[in-house]
């Protein structure tokens, strides 16, 4: 069992390199010759340890005290087949992140991850969704683009600001709607 | 040049230094990749703005027991442009990924060269002659006043200067999705591989509007998808035989005869990981950047973030033999993610008669291995350090505690400076090693 400073140490490592992970990701959308899906895969496995080992830290620094990083619910971004149609090169996109121990993950089509826990988690009733929700007030870093829906093919996209993408350590790691990260061709 | 030297007893002097001295690096001049053909006589390296330079090794003195032997540019051309994918809306990258020479049948050289999206097959052909005195054109190519011809003369061959010629013979184009990282020329000089993230292709070196897919890793969901290929090769013999590695640490050999489609591999290979080792990053550190066949057939060498591996080919559980690069960095696997080093991909070699591999590092070091002797070194490569003909002293890091005198710390590395690409010479005791934008020879003093 680890101890309360240990588990906060290894929370806020891990959210360390979530940030580090997502701004990487963003940046890898504007890097010539496309997106490399060797690197967005090791990412996204980077991503996958440290939000598996973030979550189970939270659980631990919780029991020792009320703190808890404020999150925002994922939006759902199932996978709409019309965004797939053409695609013949497909790039891992990131999960969108949430602290919460049993969050439900919305599955980002290209994502390397376990089908069945998620699958669990995607089928959680609304109510007990809501359940998740904290008490505490989230702030969305506003460099964060606003939630939309999947765009449908057709729809532009537009480049999130990528300056201001970092997470400084001691925020709260908001869910990011990376929709929008990775433009589906 | 003399086999069965220990590595211990070898020394290195610096003989050449080729690039710019400025520290500001111009991208397009950035070394991409090297390869010696198969005589050692011609250098290749590629780079990042699509060109490639080859250099010829004129050896002075041969008949002295100690022969210095000089580089020079050969031949200089465009391989690659940059393109854009209309579709896609994507830029493909006019680097030169990898380099590979055909074996030599002719007096003209080939060579395949490719970036992520297309192979092309070069011809650098030497032309010494020329001819001169046609009948009906003067000597600048202009047609004379039919008119003023009144006898005959038959052209003749007349000495030139030498020209190099290179020409794009074959493209190979619009087989890939994916970005292709490998390319191996099979022992039966008539075909080749080509391998990207999720497959990998089979050429014939006559034919370019067909290629064969003989493996595919592309899961049908793509959420999926948990590895992907870093670099294949053919067997130096075995015109069957190819092994392709993962970004989860496996080799897997396939054999051409078993099936058309090679998915099912015949043998696969990978070392169990050591539990103690876990972290956040052990999954991108066992990511294979590089696999070599020894020139002997008998054995592969695997390159990892941290560590060199020789594999039996008789032996799938484990390497025989491991050595470590530059162990001092797994306690630094944080910040270099964060600097994007742990992403670097590091290419491995081995001598002429498979006694020794090398591989680089970083802070401009390089690694050399002894498999015979279990011995190590590490040697800079650096012009202020090394003074022509001068041997050069090995370096060592420093992990941690005191640092003694010559020793660096793992902090006062510049990972800035780093050797991706080794190459050795096939017969000599030559080796070839390239930092960002130059290229180091040295040569071993009592070659």
């Amino acid at each position: 069992m680890m101890s309360a400073t240990s588990a906060m140490e290894v929370n806020a490592e891990a959210r360390r390199i979530l940030a580090v992970s997502i701004s990487k990701l963003y940046a890898s959308r504007t890097q010539r010759g496309g997106l490399r899906l060797h690197r967005s895969l090791l990412l996204s496995l980077v991503m996958r340890s440290a939000r598996d080992i973030y979550h189970s830290s939270s659980r631990e620094s919780e029991g020792q005290s009320g703190a808890q990083p404020a999150a925002e619910e994922p939006m759902d971004t199932s996978s709409s087949p019309g965004n797939h149609a053409g695609v013949s090169q497909a790039e891992p996109q990131p999960e969108l992140i949430s602290p919460e121990p049993a969050a439900e993950e919305p599955r980002s089509p290209e994502e390397p991850c376990e089908s069945e826990t998620i699958e669990d988690k995607e089928n959680l009733s609304p109510a007990r969704q809501s359940r998740k929700r904290r008490g505490k007030a989230s702030v969305a870093p506003d460099f964060l683009p606003s939630k939309r829906a999947r765009l449908e093919p057709g729809e532009e996209r537009h480049a999130a600001p990528l300056g201001s993408c970092r997470v400084r350590a001691g925020e709260s790691l908001a869910v990011l709607s990376l929709n929008r990260v990775i433009p589906a061709f | 040049m003399l086999f069965g030297r220990s590595g211990g007893d070898m020394q290195w002097c610096l003989s050449q230094a080729k690039g710019s001295l400025d520290d500001d690096v111009t991208e397009a001049d950035i070394i991409s990749t090297l390869e010696f053909n198969h005589t050692g006589e011609l250098l290749a390296t590629g780079d990042k703005g699509g060109r490639i330079v080859i250099f010829q090794q004129e050896i002075e003195n041969k008949r002295q027991p100690q022969y210095r032997s000089e580089y020079n540019v050969y031949s200089t051309f465009q391989s690659h442009e940059p393109e854009f994918d209309y579709l896609k809306s994507l830029e493909i990258e006019e680097k030169i990924n990898k380099i590979r020479w055909i074996p030599q049948k002719n007096a003209a050289h080939f060579l395949l060269s490719t970036n992520d999206k297309t192979i092309k097959l070069w011809k650098i052909s030497e032309r010494d002659k020329r001819p001169e005195g046609y009948n009906l054109k003067e000597e600048d190519g202009r047609y004379r006043d039919p008119s003023t011809v009144t006898s005959l003369r038959v052209p003749v061959f007349r000495p030139m200067d030498l020209m190099v010629e290179a020409s794009p013979r074959k493209v190979f184009a619009n087989a890939h999705t994916y970005h292709i990282n490998s390319v191996s020329v099979n022992s039966d000089n008539e075909t080749y591989l080509s391998a990207d993230d999720l497959r990998i292709n089979l050429w014939h070196l006559e034919i370019t509007d067909r290629s064969f897919n003989i493996v595919d890793i592309k899961p049908a969901n793509m959420e999926e998808l948990t590895e992907v290929i870093t670099a294949a090769e053919f067997h130096p013999h075995q015109c069957n035989t190819f092994v392709y590695s993962s970004s989860k640490g496996t080799i897997r050999m396939c054999d051409m005869r078993a099936s058309a489609l090679c998915d099912k591999h015949s043998k696969m290979f990978e070392e169990p990981e050591d539990p103690s080792n876990r972290s956040f990053f052990s999954e991108i550190i066992s990511s294979i950047s590089d696999v070599k066949f020894s020139h002997s057939g008998r054995y592969m060498m695997t390159r990892d973030y941290l560590s060199v591996k020789i594999w039996d080919l008789n032996m799938e559980s484990k390497p025989v033999e491991t050595y470590q690069v530059h162990e001092y960095l797994r306690s630094k696997l944080c910040s270099l993610y964060e600097n994007d080093c742990i992403f670097d991909k590091f290419e491995c070699c081995w001598n002429g008669n498979d006694s020794m591999v090398m591989t680089g590092s970083y802070n401009n070091f390089f690694r050399m291995f002894d498999r015979d002797h279990r011995w190590d070194v590490t040697l800079e490569a650096s012009r202020e350090n090394s003074k022509p003909f001068q041997v050069i002293k090995p370096r060592k890091v420093c992990a941690g505690g005191k640092r003694k005198k010559d020793e660096i710390s793992v902090d006062s590395l510049d990972f800035n400076k780093k050797i991706l690409h080794t190459a050795w010479h096939p017969q000599d005791s030559i080796i070839v090693v390239a930092t960002t934008n130059n290229l180091y020879i040295f040569q071993d003093k009592m070659n």
